[in-house]
Formats: structure tokens, sequence, C-alpha cells
């Protein structure tokens, strides 16, 4: 899990939030709500998260409620994965 | 033709009265006669809160088949309907509803609260008629047959007023941090919807998918050019325009045949759409507008899409669609420049004209203007900014100047070069970074603000602010992002910060955002 969070924390910040502190972006930092992901940037957020960990994410999966802070990514991400 | 924009619906009610008219993927449809009389009952409504011809009423609601009955209520009244994005923050959105003095909004339940309490900070009383989250019908329905109930609305009859009068006020981008009212006449909506329907010869078997908001200026061939030929129109909302795999599978399911977009949702389909697993034989027109569409980009959604015809319309809210260009079936794989802008449509005149307001020669780089039954009648009530963008000729002939810089090419049409100003597409929207700049100046800790668009490959544009910070502070850019959420449209939100001890300055003094992007 925390590794999980760590691997998408770094794409995040490098991505979208270039020059930023790292540690002013906790695991239950808003990610939509707070403009840090707007819808192109969750998309890219999206086929990062395919590529990287192999897995398939439907569209009712890449909304606020399962994607809205690292946290619940690191939740979606380990609920795809095979046990 | 001289009909008035809600004439267009009200004759297709009563040629196709069962034909189904709009519909929300997943939800509901209306069929035209449905949708006729439901403008009918808001138009009742209306006019007994006292609307008249020449009155402007206020559409705070997302889009949906409420937000169509309630447009085509409105202008029934004879009076204009203002579209406001109810994704904007609600400070803004109030501002522009109390800018140009609705008198009436229709709104939603969850948006009404922050509505009503924005409307009193700036004491404006219009009324509010508020749709129900809640209902077993259209909410829109369900609010007439309360507000009915509580107090009997007469029917009257559906005004058509003069083709010069308002229809309906766009807001857009506004460079000194304020929106402004784009106003457009019956006139201009109806020669462009005529134009329309001479080029892409839509027929009642068509079927249209909406994907701008209603406040946007691609609403309008979205809402009437079907409706005026007994079309189907799919509203494509908000959500389901960020889920391109569920949009794939709508587009395919609902058999639609003519697209119209920005070119960014195209790109969004054809990245994320995983379109090779659905059938699009039916899509015959790809038509896209409000931005360049960048040719590595086109090149992916074309080769996915192949067979429909694919054309650029071209024109800023103030004149709608100006020019337009088809794109050849086969571009020469060495072409790097972005299409033309094309030739003018047949409801306006265009020109280009130098500095001091001459035509150029032919092939000169110029500023394109327009004149003609498309274009605006002004921006509401901003008379200095009116007479600067209007040129009035010898012959009386008032001409818009667009601050498009373009060349006229003999054989393809008119070439766009770029702005006279500091206007950009973004997405689709245009944004004064102006605007951006005024926002990001009221945040306590920033002490001096310039905002710059960086071409980007891969999103089109990239929007940079550079900030100066009082006392040296350095700001979280996460917490800048959120103050920009909570000033500014979403799609306004700069993508990049970047922080200086001091904004560099021209020898005029003036900010000198060719050093910023520089080192950008």
């Amino acid at each position: 899990m925390e590794d999980t969070i760590r691997t998408v924390k770094e794409f995040i910040l490098e991505r979208f939030l270039p020059g930023e502190d790292p540690a002013a972006l906790t695991p239950t930092t808003p990610l939509m709500s707070s403009g840090i992901l707007d819808s192109l940037a969750t998309l890219e957020l999206v086929s990062f998260l395919e590529e990287r960990f192999k897995i398939e994410l439907a569209a009712h999966e890449t909304d606020a409620s399962r994607m809205g802070t690292l946290a619940d990514i690191a939740k979606l991400v380990q609920s795809k994965r095979p046990a | 033709m001289s009909d008035t924009l809600h004439a267009l619906l009200d004759r297709s009610a009563s040629l196709h009265a069962d034909r189904i008219a709009v519909v929300e993927p997943h939800g509901r449809a209306i069929t035209y006669r449905a949708l006729a009389e439901l403008s009918d009952r808001v138009r009742d409504r209306l006019r007994h809160l006292g609307v008249q011809p020449g009155d402007r009423v206020g559409v705070y609601m997302h889009k949906s088949i409420d937000s169509v009955a309630s447009i085509f209520g409105i202008l029934k009244t004879g009076a204009a309907y203002v579209p406001v994005d109810p994704e904007a923050p609600a400070p803004r959105c109030a501002y522009t509803l109390n800018d140009c003095s609705v008198k009436v909004i229709l709104t939603e339940e969850k948006l009404e609260a922050a509505l009503r309490s924005e409307l009193a900070t700036l004491g404006a009383t219009p009324s509010v008629l508020v749709t129900p989250m809640e209902c077993h019908s259209f909410p829109l329905a369900a609010m007439l047959d309360r507000e009915q109930a509580r107090d009997r609305a007469p029917v009257s009859e559906t005004i058509h007023p003069s083709l010069d009068e308002l229809a309906y006020i766009l807001y857009t981008s506004g460079s000194t941090g304020k929106p402004k009212g784009v106003m457009l006449s019956h006139r201009a909506g109806t020669s462009y919807v005529h134009w329309c329907s001479d080029v892409f010869t839509p027929t009642e078997n068509d079927t249209f998918s909406s994907h701008a908001p209603f406040h946007f200026d691609l609403s309008i061939l979205d809402i009437y050019v079907p409706l005026k030929h007994g079309a189907r129109l799919v509203l494509i909302g908000e959500a389901l325009g960020k889920e391109p795999l569920a949009l794939a599978q709508v587009i395919a399911d609902q058999k639609i045949t003519v697209w119209y977009s920005v070119p960014s949702i195209l790109n969004f389909l054809a990245t994320y759409g995983k379109l090779d697993r659905h059938d699009f034989s039916a899509l015959r027109l790809v038509l896209f507008a409000g931005e360049v569409f960048p040719l590595p980009q086109y090149r992916v959604v074309r080769a996915q899409l192949s067979h429909p015809r694919y054309f650029n319309l071209f024109g800023p809210t103030e004149t709608n669609v100006c020019t337009y260009y088809e794109v050849p079936q086969t571009l020469a794989p060495e072409r790097t420049e972005p299409f033309p802008i094309g030739r003018s449509t047949t409801n306006v005149v265009c020109r280009v004209i130098d500095m001091d307001g001459s035509d150029v020669t032919s092939g000169d780089e110029g500023e394109l203007i327009v004149s003609g039954d498309g274009i605006m009648q002004g921006y509401w009530n901003l008379p200095e900014t009116n007479a600067r963008v209007f040129i009035t000729d010898a012959d009386g002939t008032r001409w818009y100047r667009t601050g498009d810089l373009v060349v006229e090419d003999p054989k393809e049409g008119f070439i766009f070069h770029g702005r006279r100003d500091r206007m950009v597409k973004r997405r689709g929207y245009r944004i004064e970074l102006g605007e951006i700049e005024s926002g990001l100046a009221t945040h306590p800790a920033v002490r001096e603000v310039a905002v710059i668009a960086l071409t980007d490959p891969d999103v089109g544009v990239r929007i940079k602010a550079f900030l100066s910070v009082k006392n040296g502070e350095r700001l979280s850019l996460i917490q800048l992002k959120q103050f920009s959420m909570e000033k500014l449209p979403k799609y306004m939100v700069p993508d990049l910060f970047g922080f200086v001890d001091g904004l560099p300055r021209t020898s005029t003094d003036k900010i000198d955002y060719q050093a910023l992007k520089a080192q950008a």
C-alpha cells in the first residue's frame, strides 16, 4: 500500500505539481476538488495506473469517490491486483 | 426565411410531433410535442412573473432536457436567455446574472442556496424558479406543477419578436477580470443555423451529440440545427464528457451521425476511449471548433475514425462560426502546419485589414474583421469596449474586429496566425489571461502576478502563472490551485506556477511577457 502511494505520489508531483514541496501532498490531500487533477490529468493518471500496475479501470471507477486522494487510489489499485 | 429561433422548434413539433427530440443518455428522452408543450408552460410561468419582450432570464442549470425546454420557454416570451456555467464559482455566476439584470433565474435545488447567498451579497432581487432534486418526471415539469398549484399562470401567446431583437447573451472571459456579455440576436442565431442546413444537409434521420456546455457558443449549432430538422439531439453532460470509455459507448449505442466538439474532446476519445471495441459506422460528420487542432492529435483521431467528413469551424463567440474548412480525406504525411480556417460562411462577410484599417494586399497578414447577419449586437453595457471593437465603414456597415491575425491564401482560404491580444483558447474555452491575473491578485500573499500561455504538443496549451510574493513567503502549489478553483472557472486554473522576486519589465515599465516565456 505504501509503495503504491509513493509511486503515484511521485507521478503526480512530477507531472502536475512540478516544484511542490513533497511533504505538502499527503495521502489525504484532496486531488480533484483542490484542482490538482482536472479531467485531462485524471485520464493521464488512469493511463499511468493501468500501465504501471497492469490493471484495467472502468469509467465508473475513476471519479472522486474512488480516486479522490492518494489513499483512495492505492486502495483502488490494491483491489484490482491479483491476491 | 424569417423564423425566430423558437419558431424552429414549434415547426418541427408540428411536423414530427411523436419523434424523439432530445435524449439524456442512460436517462430520459422527450418527443417534439412534449418539448414544445413543456417550453409553453415555461413561457406561461415567466409571463405570469412579469417577463416581457426585451427582458433577460438566466438559465443556471446543468445541461438537460429541462435546460433545453427552459431556453425555448424564455425565447417564447420574447425575452433573451442567459446561460450560466453551473460548474463555475457561484460569485462569478451571480455577477454574470446581476450584470445583465435578469428578471428571473431558472435553477436547480442543489445550486439554489449558494446562488441566493451571492445574489443577496450583490443586492440583486430577481425571481428564482427552482427545480426539485427528487421527482418522478422532469424536474422542470414538477416545478411548474408546484408553482401552478400555488399560483395559477394563465396560458399566454408565444411572442415572435423582430429578428433583430436580442435572443441570448453568452458571457466570455474578460481581460479586466470580469466576464463580458456577448449579445446575439435571433438573426445572428438563425442565419448561422440556416447556413449549417445548407452545408451539412441534416435530416430527421440524423442524431447529433451535444458536447459543449450551453454557455458556450458551440451550443447554438447543437440545440437549433437538429431541432430545426426533426433530428435527435443527444446531450452529453459534464460527467459523461470526462469518461472516454463511457462516452465511446454512448456514441456507438446512440448511432450518432453528427459530432461537434472542441478538438481536445475528440482527442480524449481517440486516446482513451478504446474505439476499436465499437461500431461508429453511423457517424457521417465530425465538426470541430474552438481551438487549433494539433496535427499529430488529428492524425490519431482520423486513423480510428476515417470514414466521416471532417470540418474545421472557426470564429469567436461574437460571430459564432464565421469561416470553415473541410479537411481533405488524405493529408500529405510531411505536413506539420495546422489546418486553414478556410472561407467565410454565407451569413457573414470577412475582410483582412492592416493597422491603419485598410485592406491588406492579398497574402499579407492582417486582422480579420467580420460583418453581416451573424455578428453580435455588442457587449452588454460596455459602450467603450463596443466603440473599440466595431468599425463602421463609409456605407454604414458595422464590422467586428476579431483580434485574429490571418492571411488569405487563394487556394485554402484564411490561415490563422495568432492573436493581437492576450486571449487564448484552452480545450475550446476562451480565456483572457488578464482574468486569471485578476483572480490570483486577490490572494493576500501575492504582490504581483503575470500569466502566460505555453504551447504544448500534448494538450495544446498550458497556462503558467508567475507570482512574486510578499515577504518572500513560499506558497504551496496545492493551496494556490485550491485558491484558483474558488476564484475562477476550472478551465482557468493554471497548470503551472513559478515564483519570481519581481516581474521582468520592459523599458516602458510594462510586464515583459516575452521574458517570462523565455524563462518558462
